[in-house]
């Protein structure tokens, strides 16, 4: 797999790491009401979808920045490459 | 039919025309007492104790392929209990010693052969490991020797044992470990089940979960509705999909894992080698093809086919190993899907749906698990409760903090 990076261009996906789930990024509020369901979801249970996927791929051989990679798990084919930063910030988590 | 030498002898005499079908190509009935979905190994297995352990009657395998079609037949056969934790070694241990018998309860051959899984060691620490994993296997009743160097030199002396890396310097040896034929279990489980009238039924893709009130009612299928008092879910690799239909995440994710076959060659190699250190592992098939692999891909995939980094890294480790593997040519290769689990270890239990329960979250470790998992299953689509050895094996155990990890990884599925 090639992974277009959006700062270094295609990139062998073996420079990569993986993590699993974009969902990854929004971690719960530790504080909050709830915070021990909303933690179990977030570690433990995955929506697994066969289609497209939203994951966090970190290019540690790279410049080591994270990257969301939507990907469709039936062909392997990559249709976007994010850098987490940009689509943290659009989820709020910059303040 | 019962198979036996008079039976061949038999049909030999008479032109081999007295044979029948193995089992009935079923169409499916408008109600079941339960309704098993996945016709893989584990699903079949599943209903042949249920028939045979159980009294079950009115029992039906959903299959959306053939049998014998998915992981079942995508696998590298091999067989052992060589687990650490007291919440998977009864189970596995119980699973060898079904393998043990299990030609005769089938009356088929399965061609289950004892040759021996040795898993290799290169330090003083993982000889340790090894030591205390060995005197747990033990305790439980399983055989497990600790090797030094010079044993496994008398055993296997084309390895490279002074690999700059990895030198070899023992191994933990379980004699009673092996290969099993397995197209052959899935052929077997189908046949014996069939034989106490349990419908096995191909072709038949689950489309929906009739859910009322909490409770499963039935199920929808490419090939109609169909009533159920209990339905068992036992499609690992694709477990997310189905129990989407019930509503349920789950705490696992699919990951594809490859395999691969040279050509046939005369016997070189007569038991299975590990060599975790390298990520690869090796046995040769009876038809003389050198079966192998090593780690999987480690991304969500549900494509039966991985790339080309773990190619290259599989067939680095084979060479890093036994050196004269790169005179063999490469005959095919192919991925399976896996349940990967947060913990490493299976889930066999009740769902929060009354009468649904799942089977699933084998990691790539399902085929050795066979007959427990099937068993165990029975016994909990059968009693409502647990099957003794298989009592850890619970879908809530991470909300409690009971994980049953043998690698300590914790929650990521691709480093299990």
């Amino acid at each position: 797999m090639i992974i277009d990076h959006p700062l270094l261009g295609p990139r062998d996906a073996r420079e990569f790491t993986y993590l699993g789930d974009a969902a990854l990024i929004d971690r719960p509020d530790g504080l909050a009401a709830g915070a021990e369901d909303a933690f179990y979801d977030y570690l433990y249970l995955r929506d697994n979808p066969a289609g497209l996927h939203r994951e966090l791929w970190y290019h540690e051989q790279g410049d080591r920045s994270w990257l969301v990679v939507t990907r469709d798990t039936r062909s392997h084919e990559i249709t976007q490459v994010e850098l987490a930063r940009d689509v943290a910030l659009a989820l709020g988590r910059g303040a | 039919m019962r198979y036996s030498g008079f039976r061949i002898l038999r049909e030999a005499l008479r032109g081999h025309r007295g044979w029948g079908p193995a089992w009935r190509d079923a169409d499916p009935q408008p109600s079941y007492d339960i309704v098993i979905v996945g016709g893989g190994g584990h699903g079949l297995a599943t209903a042949h104790y249920l028939a045979a352990r159980y009294g079950a009657r009115r029992v039906a395998v959903l299959e959306k392929g053939w049998i014998g079609g998915g992981n079942v037949g995508r696998n590298t056969t091999i067989i052992r209990s060589n687990y650490l934790l007291d919440g998977n070694e009864p189970f596995y241990e119980l699973s060898m010693k079904l393998w043990e018998g299990l030609e005769q309860d089938l009356n088929y051959n399965a061609m289950v052969s004892q040759r021996g899984v040795l898993n290799l060691c290169h330090s003083d620490a993982q000889r340790d490991a090894y030591r205390l994993r060995g005197n747990a296997m033990r305790l439980h009743g399983a055989d497990a020797e600790l090797l030094d160097a010079d044993a496994v030199r008398a055993m296997y002396p084309f390895l490279n044992f002074d690999d700059a890396r990895f030198r070899i310097r023992g191994g933990l040896l379980q004699r009673r470990g092996g290969t099993v034929r397995h197209d052959a279990v899935a052929w077997g489980y189908a046949r014996a089940a069939d034989s106490r009238g349990v419908d096995i039924i191909q072709n038949c893709a689950v489309t929906g979960l009739r859910i009322e009130g909490g409770r499963i009612r039935g199920l929808d299928t490419t090939r109609g509705p169909i009533a159920a008092g209990k339905v068992g879910v036992a499609v690992a690799g694709h477990s997310g999909a189905v129990m989407a239909m019930a509503g349920l995440r789950l705490p696992i994710e699919s990951h594809v894992l490859q395999a691969f076959v040279t050509e046939g060659l005369k016997p070189v190699l007569d038991g299975v080698i590990t060599y975790g250190a390298g990520h690869f592992y090796v046995s040769q098939s009876d038809k003389g093809g050198l079966v192998f692999g090593g780690d999987i891909d480690g991304y969500n995939s549900y494509a039966q086919r991985g790339n080309l980094p773990v190619v290259e890294d599989v067939c680095e480790g084979g060479m890093a190993l036994m050196p004269m593997i790169g005179r063999a040519r490469l005959l095919r290769m192919w991925g399976g899907i896996m349940d990967m689990s947060m913990d490493g270890s299976p889930i066999i239990d009740r769902t929060p749906v009354e009468g649904l329960y799942f089977n699933g979250g084998w990691c790539y470790g399902g085929f050795k698990a066979t007959p427990a998992s099937g068993l165990a299953f029975a016994h909990l689509l059968a009693t409502d409760t647990p099957h003794e050895t298989a009592a850890a094996y619970r879908l809530d155990r991470f909300r409690a903090g009971r994980m049953i990890d043998e690698k300590g990884m914790g929650a990521t599925p691709n480093l299990h």
